[in-house]
């Protein structure tokens, strides 16, 4: 360990090193506090000095707050929405990137302009429309996930530009061989580009599946029953009705709920990384 | 085979629901529940149409839920809608009418039973004590039952084909939906009284279409039509209200006037815009120097660990964002939080002005640092190492050369990225809503936070404990969209790719 290394290439990873505590430290909090049996504010550190899986027992068995009831709602809203968008926008970007019709560049940049408004500055129409809705068909009102889900998927069309980007770097030959072959266009959709598409596809997903876990406006609106939350809005109360001594709880939940995303991060991180450089921008 | 089975699930769908529909007179609901199932059945039922196969679905949601809002609020944002107002004005007079009923010393008396053929629609099955007469009577009006239509046991309709009859216990959860529930009758009407009695009444108020007045018969006070602030209400010559209830109506560019001229309202939006487009810019600026820094010092072939710096680094960026801002909100607790305790200071963070705008943008610097890392690795890498090379070369020492060569290209390379960064943050509901609740609140205007961001005071007007203030709060969202509209403007202007759409 030279002075020409620290000069050269140590003080950068002094810089990175500082980045680093920075971002754990609000992480390693959450899991120092999800096993302090005490849970309170008070008596947790960034260390995690105690181990205790209490918080995540009451999670399960106090009725108060229906934590499997939550993670259920919440799985379902997440691959509805996601399965939908990331499927008609899959299609869409079909038909953008392999056929050529009129009003074709006029469709993908009204696309990309919608997309920056974001769905929730309409919250207030939203919120007659969905009471309205129950009205008619209380299966879809508020304080539904069927309802929420449909709302969210507003957003169908979120990921046209993604994937149709993708789609384009496939060679059109493949798709025209196989239509020489017999193949229909939904043969060539279904069976050729889809499977080619995986990586782009698993990136929306998972861009589709943040999105709407983390989404919390909408939620706190139409989702105010308590066996009808999400997440998000479950957790937030947790933590809300009382911040110093529900910390320990909402930890516990709050681990349970990042560590499968955060997982799914790491493992698609190589395509995650090709995709933000495209321009995308998790909400 | 699937194609059959998923229209006439649509179909069977739609169908299904008709009855119901036209019964409780949900018309919009349904036609557009079956102009859905038109467009399916055009798109799919044939062979042709075939980009609108791939386009009809995607389509059809977003026009639904994103765009058919959008315009439901610029409509609405020309409206008084909000409490007090949430009626048509039909429906208001009949209301009024119906709270003026009064029992008259002859009024004929009815065993009550309360039947619903589904949610919300109630029928009351009366029997008349003085006749024995059986009658169904719904907001539309009374009928006299046959008597094989019901039975009768003990003076109380028991049972009616098609309907279920509540109990009194059910009749007493329903009271809420039940309050305002009256069957008509000549001048009057039947009203419910307990859970088991109804009564015919008299209405002390009549309504005259011909003049748009309400009459007091007793009094012969005449009431009309007074608009007062931007609500109409029925009053008496001296201006007293007949009743607080008023009813929806335009008030064309009212909202958009009271914004921009009500010197309160105005102080509190101008303050609010001006902090809205500080903390964007300050969460960018932020979020992408720090980026930009890191990638710079860690993008370097002799660094390595590479992989696990981002693999670290993506953690802040991977969690689900209400949870980080959560945590983060019980770092700045002034007694017991995680930053007085390690730095020793004593900074009251969420409850001073300043200190809480501070506290967002470095909780925003947390949250968003590891994108703009990311970001900015994948434009260094993709500027060809060479460039700098000859400019060392030439004798420019390597920061000159990042100032005047890399940092250039590199901003093009981002700009897109940083206006969206921007009009996502112009628009971060969450960051603000998780950690200060826009507050804090000074008690001369509760309605605007020091920290409030547009949305967020958008959805304290419609939704907040001081009352929902529906058009109000829609003509301010109108605003966010035409702001959005210009971010999006300028966004397209800085994506040269645009250009080259294929």
């Amino acid at each position: 360990m030279t002075t020409r290394w620290w000069r050269e290439v140590g003080w950068r990873h002094a810089g990175g090193l500082v980045a680093v505590v920075f971002a754990v430290v609000p992480v390693l909090y959450i899991v120092s506090a999800a096993f302090n049996p005490l849970g309170t504010v008070v008596s947790t550190d960034v260390v995690p000095t105690q181990f205790s899986l209490v918080h995540f027992r009451s999670l399960f068995e106090d009725p108060a707050r229906p934590f499997p009831r939550w993670l259920l709602n919440t799985v379902v809203v997440c691959a509805a929405v996601t399965v939908v968008q990331v499927l008609s926008s899959a299609m869409a970007a079909y038909a953008f990137s392999r056929f050529r019709f009129r009003g074709r560049r006029g469709g993908l940049l009204t696309l990309l302009l919608i997309q920056m408004f974001p769905q929730f500055l309409a919250v207030i129409a939203l919120f007659t429309m969905i009471t309205e809705l129950g009205a008619a068909v209380p299966a879809l009102g508020l304080n539904t996930i069927a309802g929420y889900s449909l709302v969210l998927m507003g957003s169908a069309l979120a990921q046209v530009w993604l994937i149709k980007g993708y789609f384009d770097t496939i060679p059109r030959q493949l798709d025209e061989a196989a239509v020489v072959d017999g193949a229909g266009h939904a043969t060539v959709f279904f069976r050729i580009l889809l499977p080619l598409a995986r990586p782009i596809l698993a990136v929306t997903g998972l861009l589709a599946f943040v999105g709407v876990i983390g989404e919390f406006l909408l939620a706190s609106i139409f989702l105010t029953d308590t066996r009808s939350k999400t997440l998000a809005v479950g957790l937030y109360g947790i933590i809300e009705s009382d911040r110093s001594n529900n910390l320990g709880v909402f930890a516990a939940g709050a681990l349970m709920t990042a560590l499968p995303v955060v997982l799914l991060f790491q493992y698609l991180q190589r395509y995650i990384v090709g995709g933000l450089t495209a321009g995308s921008v998790k909400d | 085979m699937t194609r059959i089975l998923c229209l006439g699930t649509a179909v069977g769908t739609a169908a299904a629901l008709t009855p119901s529909l036209v019964a409780g007179g949900h018309y919009v609901v349904l036609s557009i529940a079956w102009v859905v199932v038109a467009v399916l059945l055009a798109t799919y039922a044939t062979r042709r149409a075939l980009l609108a196969k791939y386009l009809v679905p995607g389509t059809l949601l977003l026009v639904l839920f994103t765009v058919a809002p959008v315009l439901a609020t610029v409509q609405m944002s020309t409206t008084n809608y909000g409490d007090g107002t949430r009626t048509t004005k039909e429906q208001t007079v009949a209301r009024i009418l119906a709270n003026s009923v009064v029992p008259t010393p002859d009024s004929p008396t009815f065993n009550l039973s309360v039947a619903t053929t589904g949610p919300g629609g109630f029928t009351f099955f009366l029997v008349d004590r003085a006749t024995g007469r059986a009658y169904a009577g719904t907001p539309d009006g009374l009928a006299e039952l046959s008597a094989e239509a019901v039975t009768v046991t003990r003076g109380f309709v028991t049972a009616a084909p098609g309907y279920t009859l509540l109990s009194a216990a059910q009749v007493n959860d329903a009271a809420e939906q039940l309050r305002d529930f009256a069957v008509p009758t000549e001048g009057g009407a039947i009203l419910r009284r307990g859970l088991r009695e109804a009564f015919e009444g008299r209405a002390v108020l009549r309504y005259d279409p011909e003049s748009d007045t309400i009459v007091d018969q007793r009094s012969g006070t005449r009431y009309t039509v007074q608009r007062q602030g931007d609500r109409e209400y029925y009053v008496d010559s001296g201006g007293e209200r007949l009743s607080d209830q008023s009813w929806r109506a335009g008030v064309g560019l009212e909202n958009y006037r009271r914004a921009f001229t009500d010197s309160r309202i105005l102080g509190g939006f101008l303050r609010i815009f001006g902090w809205t487009v500080i903390f964007a810019a300050g969460s960018v600026l932020l979020t992408f120097a720090v980026g930009l820094a890191l990638a710079g010092m860690l993008n370097d072939p002799r660094v390595r660990g590479q992989k696990w710096y981002r693999s670290i680094l993506l953690l802040p960026y991977a969690i689900p964002g209400f949870i980080s801002i959560l945590v983060w909100s019980g770092f700045f607790n002034q007694e017991f939080g995680l930053i007085n305790n390690l730095t020793g200071l004593s900074i009251d963070w969420l409850g001073d002005p300043f200190w809480a705008k501070v506290a967002l943008l470095l909780l925003n610097l947390w949250l968003g640092f590891p994108y703009m890392f990311l970001v900015a690795t994948g434009a260094l890498q993709a500027i060809p190492g060479e460039l700098k090379e000859a400019a060392i070369i030439d004798g420019a020492g390597g920061f000159t050369a990042f100032r005047r060569i890399t940092f250039p290209l590199l901003l093009v390379a981002v700009a897109p990225i940083l206006v969206a960064s921007f009009a996502f943050n112009f628009n971060n509901f969450n960051v603000v809503e998780l950690l200060t609740h826009g507050g804090p609140f000074t008690p001369d205007n509760p309605d605007a936070g020091a920290t409030d961001i547009l949305i967020s005071y958008t959805v304290r007007l419609a939704f907040g404990a001081g009352g929902a203030q529906f058009g109000f709060a829609a003509a301010i969202a109108t605003l966010l969209f035409v702001i959005t509209g210009v971010l999006a403007a300028a966004q397209f202007r800085a994506t040269r790719s645009l250009e080259e759409v294929h």
